[in-house]
């Protein structure tokens, strides 16, 4: 679907890696700024998290998930997935509250305690932002005006994006959340939330969206079946490590 | 030396049930990725979605697909744990791994397979064989893990 591109004259995909390269410099920038030391996985983690992210947004994975439902899945995991959970590995508030001056901080730490970081950083809405969102793109008519309307592809990559990161910050943030959830009540969702995943993969199998040639739809929707499955086996081996440090018992047993 | 294993023998007994369930656990995850690798991937005998799958089937099969993954992982850190308590009691923890494949293999014969008719052990041949094979091994599996259980019950008490 080329003419999405040209009719403008100005290509406003371009804009999509943006706010990842942003975000990159904004940390590489706080890291020198910061007089602690700071691991040196978490920067990596930054780093291939904003490779994991803009490869999905411009480049020949974006390009081909225009007309290729098995690309467009590969773009899926990379942005609404991967990215999310390397960017939740690199704790990025906790570097930006030790580095920022006080007053900021301060104000940082009050947005991220604020109502509505607290709403959106239940598991449970995350949860149905996250794979809610899937089901609602796949099942309704949206995935075809996606691929049609560039406005409409802008927001859903964001939500994509944005509700991966929430649903992954939720479960097992390294930063400070407003309100951690138990590990058992955290377990519960995140099973569910999986298992929506898996289900929605599944159905994709049999019945695509409209226009999507079943050869595709049957790649594709396996790639999301097993890549998610990867990539959830990191987030459950990450919260049940929390949870196994959470637990360290204080007592002597021997 | 002696009370060091009498210190073990109380732990043991304070997670007799954490034991039990860690190793049920990883026994659901055991026949999750026994069943992926051996009939999904070499037999072939399994496939990724079947025409005849319902809806429900679609379902049971999402929310056990999750659980497996989360029950193979979970139940590992929490072996872990058992074990840095001085904890982990070993005849206790195998039954539970019995019983963990043998009620999942029964769930799976019984109910995914007659009852929600999610898929078939095996296509174009006579079912019955394969079905009776399936659910008197889990029998079997279950019968074992009980033994070992009150055997292990058994030891912990003389």
């Amino acid at each position: 679907m080329s003419h999405m591109h040209h009719e403008h004259g100005f290509d406003w995909m371009l804009l999509l890696p943006l706010p990842f390269i942003g975000g990159l410099m904004l940390y590489v920038g706080l890291l020198l700024a910061t007089k602690r030391p700071w691991p040196l996985h978490r920067t990596l983690f930054a780093v291939l998290g904003t490779l994991s992210a803009v490869s999905a947004v411009t480049g020949p994975i974006a390009e081909l998930a225009h007309t290729n439902f098995v690309y467009h899945m590969l773009g899926h995991l990379l942005l609404g997935m991967l990215a999310p959970l390397l960017f939740v590995l690199a704790a990025p508030m906790t570097l930006c509250l030790r580095t920022m001056p006080v007053r900021w901080a301060r104000r940082l730490s009050a947005v991220l305690r604020s109502g509505p970081s607290r709403l959106v950083t239940n598991p449970v809405v995350a949860s149905l932002l996250n794979v809610g969102g899937l089901w609602v793109l796949y099942k309704t008519g949206l995935y075809h005006l996606m691929q049609t309307n560039m406005l409409i592809h802008l927001l859903v990559h964001l939500h994509l994006f944005l509700a991966g990161y929430v649903f992954t910050l939720s479960m097992i943030s390294l930063d400070p959340v407003a309100h951690r959830t138990s590990y058992r009540f955290r377990a519960v969702v995140f099973l569910l939330a999986f298992a929506a995943h898996s289900i929605l993969a599944k159905h994709l199998y049999a019945s695509p969206p409209a226009g999507v040639p079943l050869e595709q739809a049957r790649s594709g929707s396996q790639l999301m079946y097993y890549g998610g499955d990867l990539i959830e086996l990191v987030i459950i081996a990450v919260l049940c490590l929390q949870w196994y440090r959470a637990a360290r018992p204080r007592t002597s047993y021997n | 030396m002696a009370s060091t294993t009498r210190r073990v023998e109380v732990n043991r007994a304070d997670h007799a049930k954490r034991n039990l369930w860690s190793g049920f656990l990883f026994g659901v995850g055991l026949v999750a990725f026994f069943d992926e690798v051996v009939f999904h991937q070499l037999l072939h005998w399994h496939h990724f979605y079947d025409k005849s799958t319902t809806d429900a089937g679609l379902v049971s099969d999402g929310l056990f697909h999750a659980f497996s993954w989360f029950a193979t992982v979970g139940s590992l850190f929490m072996l872990a744990d058992l074990r840095r308590r001085l904890a982990w009691w070993k005849e206790r923890w195998i039954a539970g791994v019995f019983l963990g494949v043998g009620v999942f293999q029964l769930y799976d014969g019984i109910v995914q397979h007659k009852l929600l008719e999610l898929h078939q052990i095996r296509y174009g041949v006579e079912i019955l064989p394969y079905d009776l094979a399936w659910n008197i091994s889990a029998f079997l599996l279950i019968i074992i893990g009980i033994v070992l259980l009150r055997r292990s019950g058994v030891a912990h008490a003389s």
